[in-house]
């Protein structure tokens, strides 16, 4: 028990002290860098803390896939950045900064500290109804059925991102390829990487959709492997990004949150209320959007990185 | 017998976790990137390996611990093939730099 404890502390403590370096980091390069360490340290808290789903979660979408778009935009940032670091903002704007940061902190440790005793869950009534889906993982359960308005608007909102990110690029490049093309060089251990791993890691990132019915995992960790897969191939030059004026990548984009609303709107129709699974067809419709929506995630989070068009679209 | 499995455990495990002390060791003291990567790869390689060398007795069936030994070949290959890719970059970064 002590060892656990020791542990746990000595975790906690490494999460401060990183937290706290990323803060003081003058560079962007390094501050990145810092934070995918500190995004790893969370994942070991929270496996500590048994949410494994969660675990999976932070190591994948808030280390992984975030320090990917942080190092991207740190290495676009890299020409201004001594010119940006030479204007210090004054004394009285950057104590302001610091004060507003530090009563957000205080409001967040505020909230958590004065939670009523038991805190209010709804985890027993969730464990309750498991039986309701078919599915033995709580956490999918959750995800996909109890709360599955949520879980739908999530993905819009990652699709307005990419539109967001889309949108940045200039008029006459619209609809084109995005990022430089990345040509092979056989001789390159990246190219060798991209052509062993790839099979190997959409076999797991299926896996891991498959398994999030019964155990931790689930459609965007899942979608999560299958996009690092892609862009690996994209920037080994072993394929190219495709054209985002292409229908069939459009056409994934909306595949999990359009399947999700047709079942919705189907419920409403036949079931009690919008998202209303009929309970005899609960676990194959939830996996057949778990499908699409593994397709959606994965297309979306890739071409997220690969960023907006760079290239003269193609006749 | 489940003692003298755990003893072996006890004592790969404890193998595994020597290799990463010393693999970071070895970071915080080498004097350049191509030789912080060579104890960094040693730690990920062998003590990785000690570490799921030693959990293999205490997996749950075959199942489980085949995936244990695949995320060791996994960690091994990607491992190697990123520091080739680090290495690459340090040299050209010390070309630039002449």
């Amino acid at each position: 028990m002590t060892i656990d404890v020791a542990l746990d502390c000595g975790l906690a403590a490494l999460a401060l002290v990183m937290g706290g370096w990323i803060i003081a980091a003058r560079g962007s390069f390094a501050a990145t860098v810092g934070f995918v360490a500190y995004g790893l340290l969370l994942t070991l808290a929270w496996v500590r803390l048994d949410a494994i789903d969660v675990a999976l979660m932070e190591g994948a979408i808030g280390s992984g896939l975030t320090g990917a778009l942080l190092l991207r935009a740190s290495s676009r940032l890299r020409a201004s950045e001594t010119s940006a670091l030479a204007e210090r903002p004054s004394v009285v704007l950057r104590a302001l900064v610091a004060l507003l940061s530090a009563i957000v902190a205080a409001m967040l440790a505020a909230a958590v500290l004065y939670l009523p005793e038991p805190a209010p869950t709804l985890a027993p009534d969730a464990a309750a109804n498991a039986g309701a889906t078919g599915m033995g993982n709580a956490v999918t359960n959750v995800l996909m059925a109890f709360r599955a308005m949520d879980t739908m608007l999530e993905k819009v909102v990652l699709l307005v991102a990419l539109v967001g990110v889309w949108s940045l690029a200039r008029d006459r490049l619209w609809g084109g390829r995005p990022g430089p093309y990345y040509p092979v060089n056989p001789r390159d251990p990246l190219t060798f990487l991209a052509q062993m791993l790839p099979p190997a890691g959409i076999v797991i990132g299926i896996y891991m959709l498959w398994a999030g019915a019964d155990h931790p995992g689930g459609a965007f960790q899942g979608g999560t492997i299958i996009a690092a897969m892609w862009l690996l191939a994209i920037f080994a030059g072993l394929t190219d990004a495709p054209p985002i004026s292409s229908k069939r990548i459009r056409l994934a984009l909306i595949a999990g949150p359009l399947l999700f609303l047709i079942v919705g709107l189907c419920g409403l129709w036949l079931g009690d209320a919008f998202l209303a699974y009929p309970v005899a067809y609960a676990k194959p419709l939830l996996l057949a959007i778990e499908f699409a929506m593994t397709l959606t995630v994965a297309v979306t989070l890739a071409l997220l990185i690969a960023g907006p068009s760079e290239r003269e679209p193609g006749p | 017998m489940s003692s003298l499995a755990d003893l072996f455990t006890v004592l790969a495990v404890s193998a595994g976790a020597f290799f990463f002390m010393a693999g970071t060791v070895g970071l915080l003291r080498f004097p350049d990137a191509l030789t912080r990567l060579h104890a960094l790869t040693k730690a990920d390689n062998l003590g990785l390996g000690l570490v799921v060398l030693g959990l293999l007795p205490r997996a749950e069936g075959a199942l489980a611990a085949l995936k244990l030994a695949s995320v060791w070949l996994l960690v091994l290959f990607t491992g190697a093939t990123v520091s080739q890719l680090i290495a690459k970059a340090a040299r050209e970064g010390d070309k630039d730099d002449d």
